[in-house]
């Protein structure tokens, strides 16, 4: 396998369950040492296609491959080489740090085992705790003792699922050290999240609504390619007006398919731009509001693609 | 980089640790899993020491001669038996033992004592209600004896030589509702494979819904481990749990209830060990059926049950509709039961109880087969 072969390849994925498609004829391709953020709302199939990809679950339709072995027929060999950190903490609570790790490498009858255990500890900062149970440790510990049972196999690939959900921002700013300095060493990373400023480290990010990919590519990339023009409106002062007032006024005009509160400011956009303009010109001629044309956001581009998505799954015939 | 397939031994290894580990965190089951054959034991081990007395006892006297008189006079100061009822016929006492108002119904035939003195060794027709045997052996026991010298006194002057044995007259001993009559002792080994069944199939039937239920499963499933090394895993520290309980039962039954072991106790360990794992395998194809621990557990009283009533545990075996002897033959109880019975009170050698044996080794692998088919890879 060269460099440049992509770490996953998949064409045409798709994946239901008892009638209802969760991931619908998805392909994505995950470049070799990158960062993959993988974002969508919940029940978007970010779980579901990461379990398709390590052959957890068999795909309906679709194939492809991780690591150049093919999902379908080579999950055994695929297992071996990825790590995959399950959205629930999914190690052991009633054995300790050490304990857990010392199960892993030994499930992976790893060479050098002792020293491996010992070392993985240390990089992640768990060997002053290593004799504490799993079950008594606070999230971000958890999430660190789960990252370093999913690497200590030296994997060529890491599947982590919201590995940060529900821990305070240092455990997270740390986290993503360690994740960075993983994809540094050559490690292909894909991550599902909900944070924005995660999905912001990521090299490429991958979004999921509804089972279907709405967007990939850098974050300048997808926020450039959704075609979105946003204003923002700061309340002025003079004018009887105020944001909530707009904020009722703005709703279900034609060419505004996004109305975002921010503090004291409002973002609203639209994917056509005459349209956002036509609709917005008798609230930009008002005192009420100090208007200001901006560069839209990771955000308003997510919360845009959601309500687009939505709108296509309540009118096309499906 | 390599791939092996098979079973290793390395990761068969770190399924093992894993779960002593855990079992050994988990101290209150681990409790259990001794105290329950203790309690079992001292529990059932009332129904073993009792040697109940003045059981209700009818006369159904016909001959109303010396003889006759001087038994029934002996049976009283016995303390076992209690004169309830003399009856004229022999529906009144049929009826008498059918209400269970007596266990025994004594009948002394016509001219008994005329035919004793005579030497003709006239019947005594002792019948029982022998529903529990354990409620009767020790009276009959008693009766015995008694036949032999409860007429000594009156066999005087010519009729001294009748006192040698045998005994002046015979006993009939006619037991009825539970022909095999088995005897208490019977009690004690059958609590091992009691014990055994319902603590290890448990056990083990929790072992994968718990993994499912904490989520750990999913781990599991991503590791490379094969549906053989999670089984044999998860069984073998338990197969060490079911001989402490072993020990703690055939220790009991030695001090406490002073149950004869007349067999190998080597035979008994070796022979055992089948019996352990297949009741585990059970439990873990259970764990592969079940969704969640509620369920887990249910699966086991629906076979626990049955093992109960159906093994010859409960009822005399042969005394079973033929359609449920068949039912208790594939259950592991049923072999088991006559494995250690036949160690513990016969004496078996390896010969006698080669064929239970196999069926158990039969048993063991079908279900190991349906387990490791059953344990899916994937969460699909
Ligand atoms: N094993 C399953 N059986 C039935 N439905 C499932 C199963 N797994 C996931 N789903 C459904 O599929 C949808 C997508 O779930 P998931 O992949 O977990 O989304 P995400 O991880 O993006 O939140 C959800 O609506 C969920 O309820
Ligand atoms: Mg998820």
């Amino acid at each position: 396998m060269t460099a440049a072969a992509p770490a996953i390849a998949v064409e045409g994925l798709s994946k239901s369950f008892g009638g209802r498609t969760v991931v619908d004829a998805l392909s994505l391709t995950v470049p070799a040492g990158k960062i993959m953020g993988f974002l969508g709302p919940n029940g978007s199939g970010k779980t579901t296609t990461i379990r398709l990809l390590c052959g957890l679950l068999t795909p309906d339709s679709g194939r492809g491959t991780c690591l150049g072995l093919d999902i379908l027929t080579q999950s055994p060999e695929i297992r071996r080489q990825i790590g995959y950190m399950t959205q629930k903490f999914s190690f052991y609570e009633d054995l300790s740090i050490v304990e857990n790790l010392d199960f892993v490498s030994r499930v992976f009858d790893l060479a050098d085992r002792k020293r491996k255990v010992a070392a993985t500890l240390e990089r992640l900062g768990l060997a002053d705790r290593r004799d504490q149970l799993a079950g008594q440790l606070s999230g971000g510990w958890k999430q660190r003792l789960a990252l370093a049972a999913c690497i200590l196999h030296e994997p060529r690939l890491l599947l982590l699922d919201e590995p940060t959900a529900g821990v305070d921002p240092k455990a997270r700013r740390e986290f993503w050290e360690q994740i960075h300095t993983l994809a540094a060493d050559g490690l292909t990373v894909l991550v599902s999240t909900h944070y924005m400023d995660e999905a912001e480290r990521c090299h490429e990010i991958a979004y999921l609504a509804y089972g279907h990919l709405l967007a990939r590519g850098t974050v300048a990339e997808v926020i450039a390619a959704a075609g979105l023009t946003t204003f923002t409106a700061q309340e002025s002062g003079t004018g009887s007006l105020r944001i909530a007032d707009l904020v009722r006024a703005l709703a279900g005009l034609p060419g505004i398919d996004l109305v975002a509160p921010f503090g004291s400011a409002l973002h609203v956009g639209g994917g056509d731009a005459a349209l956002l303009r036509h609709s917005l010109a008798p609230f930009l001629a008002r005192a009420d509001f100090v208007w200001r044309e901006d560069a839209p956001t990771l955000e308003d581009v997510f919360i845009h693609l959601m309500g687009r998505s939505t709108d296509n799954f309540a009118g096309g015939p499906r | 980089m390599t791939i092996r397939f098979g079973a290793s031994a390395h990761r068969l290894w770190a399924m093992v640790l894993k779960e002593f580990i855990q079992m050994r965190r988990d101290r209150l089951t681990f409790a259990m899993m001794v105290g329950i054959p203790l309690i079992q034991l001292i529990l059932f081990g009332f129904a073993i020491n009792s040697d109940p007395r003045h059981l209700p006892t009818a006369v159904l006297d016909s001959d109303r001669g010396p003889f006759g008189r001087a038994l029934i006079a002996s049976m009283q100061t016995s303390r076992y038996f209690d004169l309830v009822q003399f009856v004229a016929t022999e529906d009144e006492a049929d009826a008498l033992l059918a209400e269970g108002k007596v266990q025994f119904v004594v009948s002394i035939p016509v001219d008994f004592s005329r035919r004793v003195a005579r030497g003709d060794r006239p019947a005594l027709l002792v019948e029982a209600d022998a529903t529990d045997p354990a409620a009767t052996s020790g009276a009959l026991g008693a009766l015995e004896t008694m036949a032999r010298t409860a007429l000594d006194r009156d066999l005087t002057g010519s009729l001294a030589g009748l006192k040698v044995s045998p005994p002046p007259f015979e006993l009939r001993l006619h037991r009825r509702y539970n022909q095999e009559a088995d005897t208490q002792y019977n009690v004690v080994p059958g609590l091992m494979g009691v014990v055994l069944t319902m603590t290890l199939v448990i056990m083990t039937a929790l072992a994968v819904t718990r993994e499912r239920e904490r989520g750990t499963m999913e781990n599991l499933l991503v590791m490379p481990l094969r549906p053989i090394e999670v089984m044999l895993g998860k069984i073998a520290p338990y197969v060490v749990v079911g001989y402490i309980q072993v020990a703690v039962i055939v220790i009991t039954a030695r001090l406490v209830f002073a149950v004869p072991i007349v067999g190998s106790l080597w035979l008994l360990t070796l022979t055992s060990v089948v019996f352990i794992a297949a009741n585990l395998a059970i439990g873990f194809t259970f764990s592969t059926v079940a969704k969640n621990q509620t369920q887990a557990m249910q699966l086991s009283f629906f076979f626990f049950l049955p093992s109960i009533l159906l093994s010859g545990f409960m009822f005399p075996f042969r005394g079973m509709p033929l359609w449920a002897q068949y039912l208790g033959e594939i259950l592991p109880l049923t072999h088991f039961l006559r494995v250690v019975r036949g160690i513990m009170l016969k004496g078996n050698g390896p010969a006698e109880i080669a064929a239970e044996v196999a069926a158990l080794a039969v048993i063991l692998l079908v279900v190991s087969v349906i387990a490791v088919k059953r344990y899916r890879q994937t969460l699909d």
